[in-house]
């Protein structure tokens, strides 16, 4: 019974840069009650004509199937793209972390940080702001360890995804 | 700046700009109600005459005349109306003409830009409110979009899958000067919709129908909605191939129902002939419907043992409920048009020896003539519905006809009971299943045919829903014939609880009914009633020889059923037919209906 596995799906969607046309992509899954488990947009074009929204979500290969089809369909969308169908690509997160506390668990945060690459953007003599940039799972495993040091509020952007090689979403 | 050039032609006032666009679009008809936020486009239609306006009594009746009047034209249908309530009394409309594909352009006014977020007088953020229940809406900020934002939505509407189309605009892009910009010849940037389907589907299709040996055609409003062409095709294509067609309650009319290839409307009220084909076919060729769950009953058990090949022009309708082996995506004329040259390029022979059993099993089913009832013919004797129809049908044959609905049990015994051989004269509103559809409806129809003969058959509940329009049958002249099966019950409601609450019939008794022979003379129409079966060729008699709107109250038997029946969570072949057919044992026993077919519609 393959078709009843879930599995997760990174779908980017070029759209014309116009008003209401986030809240015609979330309305469809919210109205079709189709999972959003991470949501970006910004614009993508120079003149600001574009934006690249990039949703990750879960279901069977029908129901993401029938995402896409229910995303290409709307006017104001130029292109849809199943990242994780389409062959290797690159999926980034960018998370401000903030862990407050005093001593060896200060100074075990930021031996841990030093170890994720994560950044210290802002610190005082109680807390830090880490920096960290990468897989969704990387930022959960980094928050885990986190999480016993004093994490104490996060900020993440969400996943920016792009297929490897040269081929474009345009 | 906006980016638009502007010529040195002079502008003109937004609402003038507005209708310009509409001219060019071959707007004759707009179906509106006034208000403060569009008096500047009422203005600008005083002025003029290339655009009738025809003043509706209530919004929601807007966008039904609107979409009856594209219904049978293929036109775009066009609203009117203004801001605030306005707006949300089309809702209703809009969503049933999204749900039955239908093109019609919504505009409403809008309160002045300057003022919209303030909670200003007869404010509703129009927009947000109809994002999901239109195809596209847009909001027109500046006055250099207006006229391209009009052409582009009637592109948007009539094209691809057709559907309602809002525009919101404020009072003051009305009242601006502003530049005309004709309909850009360009593709739209984003909106591309497929219409031409891709050779190497169309060949897998043939490959999977000729080799069929128990075949079925199952069409849909796609069929209707791609034009009379389409239809044409459609009867070329099941006469070539031989195979049995079957139809959705849209599709009614595509195929002729006279034409002996033809099985019936197929689903929850379909034909046992239709259905038990379904069930039992090797290759389903589907143009044009959608798998709907009234055409499916239980998923798991629909047509288990069939290929299934789905033509559609939306991509999204293909696999969504059931998977399929072989998706084409195009437009239905051409999809047939390719189909027809692929079948006829195909060196494989079809096994019509196995065509020829697989029509006696046909035979065999369809001998059990499921829509049979019994009319009393003695004087006096109480109106079977389905008689009713039957007789209307009759009466109206030779004559240029248009029938509408509204929903409920008499909409299924009209669809089992009239025949159509054409496309465009059937309409009702299959999707939403939306009550009071059925008269303004009719009368979109009736601007749009003057000289048809254009009925509504109504029950006696659906038809109050939108009863005021009997004002803007009388204001116009439009002869349109309301038929009102009256059994004193929203009868489909009444029919469920029998079936599956045990006979307790909580609030569908349609108490307190108005004595609609008056109500017609009140509205200035002409009120009949036949009470017993001896009144009911006369009344039908009448209703058609009168050149003005009627009512006409058909008393009908109150126990009536509608059979076949597949109920909730059932398969095909699980069927329940009427109380005629004894072997059924006097119909419903109930033990079919599981708790998990109980939570359905």
């Amino acid at each position: 019974m393959a078709e009843i596995l879930l599995r997760s799906a990174t779908i980017s969607v070029l759209v014309e840069n116009e008003a209401g046309v986030l809240a015609r992509v979330i309305g469809l899954f919210s109205g079709r009650g189709y999972n959003i488990d991470s949501l970006t947009v910004a614009p993508v074009e120079r003149d600001r004509s574009k934006s690249r929204i990039t949703i990750v979500t879960s279901g069977t290969q029908m129901v993401i199937d029938q995402i896409k089809a229910q995303l290409d369909r709307l006017v104001p969308v130029y292109r849809v793209l199943d990242l994780s169908a389409e062959g290797p690509h690159l999926a980034r997160e960018l998370a401000l972390i903030k862990v407050v506390g005093v001593g060896e668990k200060r100074s075990e945060a930021l031996r841990l940080a030093d170890a994720f690459r994560a950044r210290v953007i802002d610190a005082s003599t109680e807390s830090f702001i880490f920096e960290l940039t990468g897989a969704s799972d990387k930022l959960d495993a980094f928050l885990d360890l986190m999480r016993p040091l004093g994490l104490a509020e996060v900020s993440r952007t969400g996943v920016a995804a792009i297929a490897r090689g040269k081929g474009t979403i345009g | 700046m906006d980016g638009t050039l502007l010529t040195a032609e002079a502008t003109q006032s937004g609402a003038e700009i507005l209708l310009r666009a509409l001219r060019a679009q071959g707007v004759d008809t707009i179906f509106g109600y006034p208000g403060g936020a569009v008096l500047p486009i009422y203005d600008a239609l005083f002025q003029q005459n290339a655009i009738r306006h025809i003043l509706v009594r209530h919004e929601q009746a807007a966008v039904h005349a609107a979409e009856g009047y594209a219904r049978s034209t293929g036109k775009v249908g066009v609203v009117l109306v203004t801001s605030g309530p306005g707006a949300t009394n089309a809702v209703t409309g809009l969503v049933d003409a999204l749900m039955d594909s239908i093109p019609v352009v919504c505009l409403t006014g809008q309160v002045p830009t300057h003022l919209i977020g303030n909670d200003a007088f007869q404010e509703a953020d129009t927009t947000g409110i109809t994002r999901q229940a239109t195809k596209h809406n847009y909001l027109v900020k500046k006055s250099g979009d207006l006229a391209r934002v009009i052409h582009e939505a009637f592109h948007v509407a009539r094209t691809g899958r057709p559907g309602p189309v809002l525009v919101d605009l404020p009072k003051d892009i009305l009242i601006t000067q502003a530049p005309y910009a004709e309909p850009s010849q360009l593709p739209h940037r984003s909106y591309r919709p497929v219409t031409q389907p891709d050779p190497a589907r169309i060949a897998e299709a043939v490959a999977l129908l000729k080799r069929a040996e128990k075949p079925i055609v199952y069409t849909g409003g796609g069929v209707i909605n791609a034009g009379p062409e389409a239809s044409r095709l459609l009867i070329e294509f099941v006469r070539l191939t031989g195979f049995p067609c079957t139809s959705t309650l849209m599709g009614l009319g595509a195929y002729p129902a006279s034409d002996p290839q033809f099985l019936g409307m197929l689903g929850m009220h379909g034909t046992y002939e239709a259905n038990m084909v379904m069930h039992g076919a090797d290759v389903m060729l589907n143009l044009g419907a959608r798998f709907d769950d009234r055409v499916t009953g239980r998923l798991n058990a629909f047509s288990p043992g069939s290929k299934k090949i789905h033509a559609d022009i939306d991509p999204s309708s293909i696999n969504k409920s059931v998977a399929v082996d072989v998706a084409i995506v195009g437009d239905a004329a051409a999809t047939l048009r390719a189909l027809i040259a692929a079948w006829k390029a195909d060196t494989q022979v079809q096994d019509k020896a196995a065509l020829a059993t697989w029509w006696q099993q046909i035979d065999v089913w369809r001998s059990k003539n499921s829509l049979r009832y019994t009319q009393n013919p003695d004087s006096g004797s109480i109106i079977k519905p389905q008689y009713a129809i039957e007789q209307l049908y009759k009466a109206t044959r030779g004559r240029e006809t248009f029938i509408t609905t509204e929903v409920g049990q008499h909409q299924m015994w009209a669809a089992q009971h009239f025949k159509f051989d054409k496309p465009n004269r059937w309409l009702t509103s299959g999707g939403l299943g939306t009550m009071g559809y059925g008269l303004p409806a009719a009368m979109g129809v009736q601007v749009a045919h003057p000289d048809a003969l254009v009925i509504d058959i109504a029950g006696e509940a659906s038809i109050l829903m939108n009863i005021q329009e009997m004002g803007t049958l009388a204001q116009y002249r439009l002869p349109v014939k309301i038929f009102i099966l009256n059994n004193q019950y929203m009868g489909m409601v009444r029919q469920w609880q029998e079936l599956l609450h045990g006979n307790r019939y909580s609030e569908s008794y349609s108490a307190a009914l108005p004595d609609f022979v008056k109500l017609a003379e009140s509205f200035h129409a002409v009120g009949l009633r036949a009470e017993k079966v001896d009144d009911l060729d006369r009344v039908i008699a009448e209703m058609l020889a009168v050149d003005r709107p009627v009512i006409a109250d058909i008393c009908v038997d109150q126990k009536e059923n509608v059979f076949p029946m597949i109920p909730s969570g059932a398969a095909h072949n699980e069927m329940l037919l009427g109380p005629e057919h004894k072997e059924n044992s006097g119909g419903y026993t109930g033990k079919s209906v599981t708790d998990e077919g109980l939570v359905l519609v």
